[in-house]
């Protein structure tokens, strides 16, 4: 079955360039195939914990549990979720804006340090002093959760200078939105990247709004990846970010290319059904655009697919989101049961030792 | 607190040329376990020495390899360590210094060279977002040892865009450290404790002091950050001054002293960490302050000092702290506008002597 996205039957609202579809097109049953029951199903559950995660946290917010920003990826698991199955942990490292939540669990940190550090507990990933835009983890090569929208795209591209002058063998993938490409650190990281051969991949999360405002209103060109990367003499993949099976598989080329010493540029065409963060109602789109994307849920995708080749039945799909569904509320539990940071915390780590 | 360590001017006897002609980091030995170095050649010779120690540090920014530097300061290590570790980059402050914050999260110890720290203002999220709050936002699960170098202040006539002076600007905001020497001997020692330990550090230099020639030890010494040195001792008034403002402050001693004015030099070193207790300790004795800086008045490390001082000194003062700072306008061109608007020793002389009301 050869797939092309549903995504290009809708109406580009975008201007006038002459982009034709870059799409990456794949055979979804052999790209399932070659990614494997058990991988499969491992991906599919991550992306309901994603999911299950996040509706929780939002829940939380109008409880006042959880305060500040609350930027939600739900409608983009498939995207993150394809790209850091990829990833060794103490090899490589990922690095993304603020709406970090779903890398920081797709990396294996404990889903109850996450929601402990949303409520702002001593408990938390990192102690409380964070929040919601700020997961890292040293261990498992997660850079942040950064919160200036472009910020974090340097700093993963430095992680593929070390990667690269430590011989590690090891590569970044830096994630960003839409909105952060026309920031003048998406040029200076992709220009030096390709200069110095970094084994950097650049996956931009195009998910049609940066905050309120439409893409084509604020990037000149449609296909950003497409169009961009000739421009540093990079490899540029395009493909429907709702679709877990092109995503792993154009990651897994992505990486491939990058290990061998070259940058890639990456545009995701995804989606998000929250607003821009959990106080944003998104009234700049309408209620049939969100309908039509809910058509296309990747989590959905997945789900059917492994139904239909007899990888899951429908009671084991129940069963592994009680399971995730359970998780979630141990988080929860777990965070309300922890303590608040100690004041004696208040100024430590300003420096380190 | 130390005595001045070693005589600063003059020399014992002058380079006749700017070192050796192809690495910069080798002063000219005058025996006794002593060298004739630079400004320029100390900061290289910490770097040559650091770098050999300690593989995980490099050096990137504009012109610091082929080039040797804007300023020479990173003269032959390109020669030395090769292209891997002397990294010369596109213009891109902006990107470098993120590619440095990265690095530093991953394993390395990187040294980037600003051309001047008027550039740095391109990278301005970078320092303060991402460099100065790593340690804090990740509960200090990741460390940033980054140093952040070049020179800082008035170049010579370089007029409005090219003479900014960044020491209040990044001592501001937590979790950065500020050093700006004086001296060859102070900045060897400083940069190899900025090169040893796990913080981003704001080393500012000063164009016009890269020929400032000093003996200093041959053999290994540090300075530590946050002690302050006495350029100067004296019993009227003490002069708190910073990076080339030393240098005006001792002009402007020897001048008051032939009035019968003897002027303490008291020269922090570190702004941030700042050591307020040997400004206090000076001031117990002199009972009056003037301090002198190339940044700004408004928000000033003069306002710091002023405030801190009220709290440690405020029965001890005869006088008004005078502050002696870069008038509130930008750089102009014009040689006698210049000159008016730096913190220069005619400025610093009727400070003082205001401050001692004569």
């Amino acid at each position: 079955m050869v797939t092309t996205s549903e995504l290009t039957q809708k109406p580009s609202s975008a201007g006038t360039t002459a982009d034709s579809s870059p799409l990456y097109r794949i055979d979804q049953d052999q790209v399932r195939e070659e990614i494997g029951t058990e991988r499969l199903l491992k991906m599919y559950r991550q992306m309901l914990l994603i999911r299950r995660f996040e509706e929780q946290a939002e829940q939380q917010t109008k409880t006042r549990k959880i305060a500040g920003f609350l930027h939600l990826y739900i409608g983009q698991e498939a995207v993150a979720t394809g790209f850091l199955e990829h990833l060794s942990p103490g090899r490589d490292s990922a690095v993304t804006s603020y709406r970090c939540h779903a890398q920081a669990l797709l990396l294996g940190i404990d889903p109850k340090e996450l929601m402990a550090e949303l409520y702002g507990k001593v408990t938390g990933n990192v102690k409380g002093k964070g929040g919601s835009m700020h997961f890292f983890s040293k261990e498992k090569g997660l850079l942040g959760g950064h919160g200036i929208v472009g910020g974090q795209i340097p700093v993963g591209t430095g992680a593929g200078f070390s990667a690269k002058y430590l011989g590690s063998g090891g590569a970044s993938v830096v994630f960003m939105g839409d909105g952060a490409t026309p920031q003048g650190t998406f040029h200076e990281s992709l220009n030096m990247a390709s200069l110095w051969n970094l084994p950097v991949v650049y996956v931009i999360e195009n998910n049609q709004y940066g905050m309120g405002t439409a893409c084509a209103r604020a990037v000149s060109v449609e296909n950003i990846a497409a169009a961009k990367a000739p421009g540093y003499g990079m490899q540029a993949f395009t493909f429907d970010g709702l679709d877990l099976f092109a995503s792993w598989k154009v990651a897994q080329q992505a990486l491939a290319i990058a290990r061998a010493g070259r940058p890639v540029l990456i545009e995701a065409k995804t989606y998000r059904y929250r607003g821009h963060s959990a106080s944003d109602a998104a009234l700049y789109r309408t209620k049939e655009e969100l309908e039509h994307y809910k058509t296309l849920d990747p989590i959905d995708r997945v789900q059917k697919a492994l139904i239909d080749c007899g990888w899951l039945s429908a009671k084991g799909a129940e069963e592994l989101y009680e399971q995730v569904a359970e998780q979630v509320q141990e988080a929860l539990t777990f965070s309300d049961e922890s303590a608040l940071p100690p004041l004696s915390d208040l100024q430590t780590h300003v420096f380190a030792d | 607190m130390p005595a001045v360590l070693t005589p600063l001017l003059p020399p014992r006897r002058q380079l006749l040329a700017p070192g050796d002609p192809i690495n910069g980091h080798k002063g000219v030995d005058l025996g006794d376990g002593m060298q004739l170095v630079s400004m320029r050649m100390a900061i290289c010779q910490a770097l040559f020495e650091e770098m050999t120690a300690n593989d995980k540090i490099f050096v990137m920014g504009e012109e610091v390899a082929e080039y040797n530097g804007a300023y020479k300061v990173t003269k032959g290590l390109l020669d030395i360590f090769g292209a891997k570790r002397v990294v010369d980059t596109p213009i891109t402050e902006s990107g470098f210094t993120g590619i440095a914050v990265g690095a530093a999260m991953t394993g390395l110890r990187p040294v980037i060279e600003y051309m001047s720290w008027n550039f740095s203002m391109v990278a301005f999220d970078q320092i303060i977002s991402n460099a100065s709050k790593m340690s804090y936002m990740t509960g200090g699960m990741f460390s940033i040892p980054l140093v952040m170098r070049g020179p800082n202040g008035a170049g010579p006539r370089v007029s409005s865009q090219h003479s900014h002076a960044v020491e209040a600007l990044y001592s501001h905001f937590p979790g950065l450290i500020v050093v700006s020497p004086s001296t060859p001997y102070d900045a060897k020692g400083l940069m190899k404790t900025a090169l040893r330990q796990n913080n981003p550090v704001c080393f500012l230099e000063n164009e016009l002091l890269y020929n400032l020639q000093q003996e200093i030890p041959i053999g290994e010494y540090t300075v530590p950050f946050g002690v302050a040195d006495l350029k100067r001792q004296g019993k009227d008034c003490t002069i708190v001054a910073i990076n080339r403002c030393v240098i005006w402050a001792l002009e402007a001693a020897e001048a008051l002293a032939k009035e019968g004015i003897e002027c303490e030099v008291v020269d922090p070193r570190s702004i941030k960490p700042l050591d307020i207790g040997a400004i206090s300790d000076s001031v117990r004795k002199t009972n009056r302050c003037v301090v002198v800086e190339e940044c700004y008045q408004t928000g000033g490390v003069g306002a710091e000092i002023c405030a801190q001082l009220m709290q440690t000194c405020f029965d001890d003062l005869d006088a008004p702290v005078e502050r002696v700072t870069t008038t509130e306008n930008p750089m102009p061109y014009a040689e006698n506008l210049e000159n008016e608007t730096l913190p220069k020793p005619h400025r610093i002389i009727a400070a003082v002597k205001k401050a001692c009301y004569r």
